[in-house]
C-alpha cells in the first residue's frame, strides 16, 4: 500500500469518527495554540522593551549614581553633580560627546484649583529635549533664560497635563502650584509612552536651577548641586565605548577615587539595557512557551490514549484487512498517519487559534504588541507532527502486531 | 465479463488441464496450541490434495479441528509441523509478509459474520483487497464487477447496515471476487442466514463454481449443507476419518443437478 492509500484510508476512518477525532484534535489544537499565543506575548515583551529603550535617544550613555550589581552596598545618595555634567560636556575631556543633560527629580505636591497630588518634578537643561529626543507638542520647553533666572515656569507630560486640566482647557500662561510657590505653565509634552524607567508622561518639568533655588536644595559636602542622572549623548555608535571609557576616568578623578576603590557612579550602555532586559524578556519568553509546551504535551497523550482506545476497538477490521492482504505495514502506517494527520490537523487549527488569541491580546492592551514570528509556527508545527509520531507509534506498532485470527474472533 | 477476468479464467482452465499437481497439498500436518501450560493438539497429522475446480467440504463437529485446518489452509497460521504447498509453494517457509500477499492474491475469505467494515459502503469493502495489491489500476471498475457478479450492482453504495444478512454475505463473497483469487475459503457462510437465504448464498456459490471454475472449500458442520457439495472431508479430534466424494449427487461434469 502507497503512502497516499494509508493516507486516504487514515482520512476515511477519521471522518467515519468525526466527533472523537475532533475531541481528540482538541488537544493538540489548544496545546499549539496556547505555544503561539503565549509566545507571541513574549515576543511582543521583547520588542516593546527594545523600542521603548532605543526610543529613549539614539547613541545614549546614562550616568547615574552607584553600583550597579551590587545591591547591598550600593550607596542610595547621589553623587552625581551638576558640575560634573558641564565636565562631561567639555569637549577638552569628553571629545566625542555631543550633548549633555542633567535631570533632578524630586517628588512635590502640584496644585491647580480643586485638582491636587503628587508629581515628579524633573528638573533639566534645554538640551535635554535634544538629547532625550523628547520635545513639546504645545509651547515651548524651558530655554537658557529660564535656566539663568531660575523661572517658575514649568513644561507638563501629557498624562500630568490632563490630571491638571481635566476639562482639556488651554493651559499655556495658567498657574500651578508647586510646593505651594506659583509656576507658570509654558509648554506640554508630547507623548512618549513607557519605556525602561516606566512613564515619563506624568512628569512636570522645571528649569534645574529652580530646583536647586526654589524647591529642594540638594548639594554634596563641597557645595556643589546633585543631580539623580545624566544622559550623555555620543557623536557615534562606533565611540560609545571610548566616550564611557573618557567619562569614567573624568568622573573618578573628579570625585577623587582612589586606583584601589570602586566608581561612585555607573556609565551604562544603551545597547547594555537593549541587551539585559532582553535576557529578562528572553526568560519570560521561554518560561511561558515552557507552560504552553506541557499542555501540547498533554495533547499528545490523549491522542495516544483516543489511538489505543481505537485500536482496541477496532480490532475487528484490523483482523479484516489483514484476511484481505494488508501487511504488518500497511496496519503501522494506518495508524501512524491517522495519529499524525490527527496531530498535524489539530496543530494547524491550533496556528490560527493561537493567532487569533494574538491579535486579541493586541487589540485588548494598548501598548502591547503581540507578534507571531515564523519561528513560533515552525516550533508548534513541527513539536506537533513529532507528537504524532511519537504518541502514535505505539498504538500503531500494537495494532500491526495483532494475530489476524485472534482479530477477526474478537467481539 | 471483463476482459482481464475472462483471460485469467482462460489461463486457469489450461493450467488445470495441463498440470497434474494439485493447487493444495498437506502433508502430515499438525498444530499444537499452548494454553498456559496445557498443550492442545488441534491437528494430529492430517494429510490430503485437493485438485484446481474442485469444491470441498470440511465437516465435522466442533472442536474437530476444522477451523484450524481452514486458518492454515488461508495461510492465516502456519503447521506446527507437516508441510502444506499451495500451488506448489511451501507455506510453512514464508514470513509473515509473504503470507500476507498470498492472502491478497489467492485466498478470498468469505466469514459466517461476514466481516465487512461496518463504516465502509459496499464498494468500498470489496476494493480493500485492491488496495493492499497495489493495483490502483481499474480499481473501482474491477469492484463493481465483482459487486455485479454477485447481483449486487444496485447496492454499491450501501453500508452494511443497510444491507440484509443476504446483501452482506454477497458483498463479502465479491469481496473474496475482486482480486481473482485461486481458493475461495468460506467458513460456514449461511450459519448465520434463514434457510431460504442461505440456498440463495449456496446457489451463487454454484453458479461461480460453475462459471468460474474456482476451487472453493467450504468448512461447515450443517449436513443439509454438505450434501449439495461433492467432495466431504471429515474431522474428528484433528484426524481426517473419511475424505469422500458423492457420485449420486454430483453429475459426470462436476455440476451439482438436483439441489437447491
Amino acid at each position: 500500500m502507497t503512502l497516499v492509500e494509508s493516507f486516504r484510508t487514515a482520512v476515511d476512518s477519521l471522518i467515519a469518527n468525526k466527533l472523537r477525532s475532533a475531541l481528540t484534535m482538541l488537544g493538540i489544537i489548544i496545546g499549539v495554540g496556547a505555544v503561539i499565543t503565549l509566545l507571541s506575548v513574549g515576543q511582543g515583551v521583547q520588542r516593546f522593551v527594545t523600542q521603548s529603550i532605543q526610543s529613549t535617544g539614539t547613541n545614549l550613555l546614562f550616568v547615574i549614581p552607584g553600583q550597579i550589581g551590587d545591591e547591598g552596598e550600593r550607596s542610595t545618595g547621589l553623587t552625581l553633580t551638576l558640575e560634573d555634567a558641564e565636565a562631561i560636556a567639555d569637549p577638552r575631556n569628553v571629545p566625542d560627546v555631543v550633548g549633555v543633560a542633567p535631570e533632578l527629580s524630586v517628588g512635590a505636591r502640584v496644585e491647580r484649583g480643586r485638582v491636587g497630588r503628587r508629581f515628579t518634578i524633573s528638573g533639566v537643561t534645554p538640551d535635554f529635549a535634544q538629547v532625550r529626543n523628547f520635545n513639546v507638542e504645545v509651547g515651548r520647553f524651558i530655554d537658557e533664560s529660564d535656566v539663568a533666572v531660575s523661572a517658575r515656569v514649568a513644561v507638563l507630560g501629557a498624562d500630568a497635563y490632563e490630571r491638571l486640566f481635566p476639562e482639556g482647557e488651554y493651559a499655556i500662561g495658567e498657574t500651578i502650584r508647586v510646593n505651594g510657590i506659583p509656576f507658570r505653565v509654558i509648554g506640554i509634552m508630547e507623548r512618549k509612552g513607557g519605556n525602561a524607567f516606566g512613564s515619563e508622561d506624568d512628569n512636570i518639568w522645571v528649569p534645574i536651577t529652580t530646583v536647586h533655588n526654589r524647591l529642594f536644595d540638594l548639594r554634596n559636602r563641597r557645595g556643589e548641586r546633585l543631580v539623580t542622572v545624566i544622559y550623555v549623548q555620543v557623536i557615534a555608535e562606533d565611540r560609545m565605548e571610548q566616550a564611557t571609557e573618557d567619562i569614567t576616568r573624568l568622573l573618578r578623578e573628579r570625585h577623587n577615587i582612589r586606583f584601589r576603590d570602586d566608581d561612585d557612579f555607573s556609565v551604562i550602555n544603551q545597547a547594555d539595557l537593549v541587551a539585559v532586559f532582553g535576557q529578562i524578556t528572553g526568560v519570560l519568553t521561554l518560561f511561558l512557551g515552557a507552560i504552553a509546551g506541557i499542555s501540547l504535551l498533554v495533547g499528545g497523550i490523549g491522542i495516544m490514549n483516543i489511538m489505543l482506545v481505537s485500536v482496541t476497538e477496532r480490532t475487528r477490521e484490523i483482523g479484516i484487512r489483514k484476511a484481505v492482504g494488508a501487511k504488518r505495514r500497511d496496519i503501522l502506517l494506518q495508524f501512524l498517519v491517522e495519529a499524525i494527520v490527527l496531530s498535524v490537523l489539530g496543530g494547524a487549527l491550533g496556528i490560527l487559534l493561537g493567532w487569533a488569541g494574538s491579535l486579541a491580546i493586541s487589540n485588548m492592551s494598548e501598548s502591547l504588541d503581540t507578534y507571531v514570528s515564523p519561528g513560533a509556527v515552525m516550533l508548534a508545527t513541527s513539536f506537533s507532527v513529532a507528537v504524532g509520531l511519537f504518541f502514535g507509534l505505539y498504538p500503531a506498532y500494537r495494532a500491526s502486531r495483532l494475530n489476524p485470527i485472534e482479530a477477526l474472533r474478537y467481539e | 465479463m471483463a476482459e482481464d477476468v475472462k483471460a485469467a479464467l482462460q489461463a486457469r482452465q489450461e493450467r488445470a488441464e495441463g498440470s497434474t499437481a494439485p493447487l493444495i497439498r498437506l502433508e502430515n500436518v499438525t498444530k499444537v496450541y499452548r494454553m498456559g501450560t496445557v498443550e492442545v493438539h488441534a491437528l494430529r497429522g492430517v494429510s490430503f490434495e485437493i485438485r484446481e475446480g474442485e469444491w470441498v467440504a470440511i465437516m465435522g463437529p466442533s472442536g474437530s479441528g476444522k477451523s484450524t485446518l481452514m486458518n492454515i489452509i488461508g495461510c492465516l497460521d502456519q503447521p506446527s509441523s507437516g508441510h502444506y504447498w499451495l500451488a506448489g509453494v511451501d507455506v510453512g517457509t514464508l514470513n509473515d509478509n509473504q503470507l500476507a500477499e498470498i492472502r491478497n492474491q489467492r485466498i478470498g475469505f468469505v466469514f459466517q459474520q461476514f466481516n465487512l467494515l461496518p463504516r465502509a459502503t459496499a464498494l468500498k469493502n470489496v476494493e480493500l483487497p485492491l488496495v493492499y495489491s497495489g493495483n490502483a489500476h481499474q480499481r473501482r471498475e474491477r469492484a463493481i464487477a465483482a459487486l455485479e457478479a454477485v447481483g449486487l450492482g444496485d447496492r454499491i453504495h450501501h453500508r452494511p447496515n443497510e444491507l440484509s444478512g443476504g446483501q452482506q454475505q454477497r458483498v463479502a463473497i465479491a469481496r473474496a471476487l475482486v482480486n481473482d483469487p485461486d481458493i475461495i475459503l468460506a467458513d460456514e457462510p449461511t450459519g448465520n442466514l434463514d434457510t431460504k437465504t442461505g440456498a440463495e448464498i449456496m446457489e451463487l456459490f454454484r453458479k461461480l463454481h460453475e462459471e468460474r471454475r474456482i476451487t472453493i472449500v467450504f468448512v461447515t458442520h450443517d449436513l443439509d449443507i454438505g450434501r449439495q457439495i461433492p467432495r466431504h472431508i471429515w474431522l474428528r479430534d484433528g484426524l481426517i476419518v473419511a475424505d469422500e466424494r458423492q457420485p449420486a449427487e454430483v453429475g459426470e461434469d462436476g455440476r451439482n443437478h438436483d439441489a437447491g
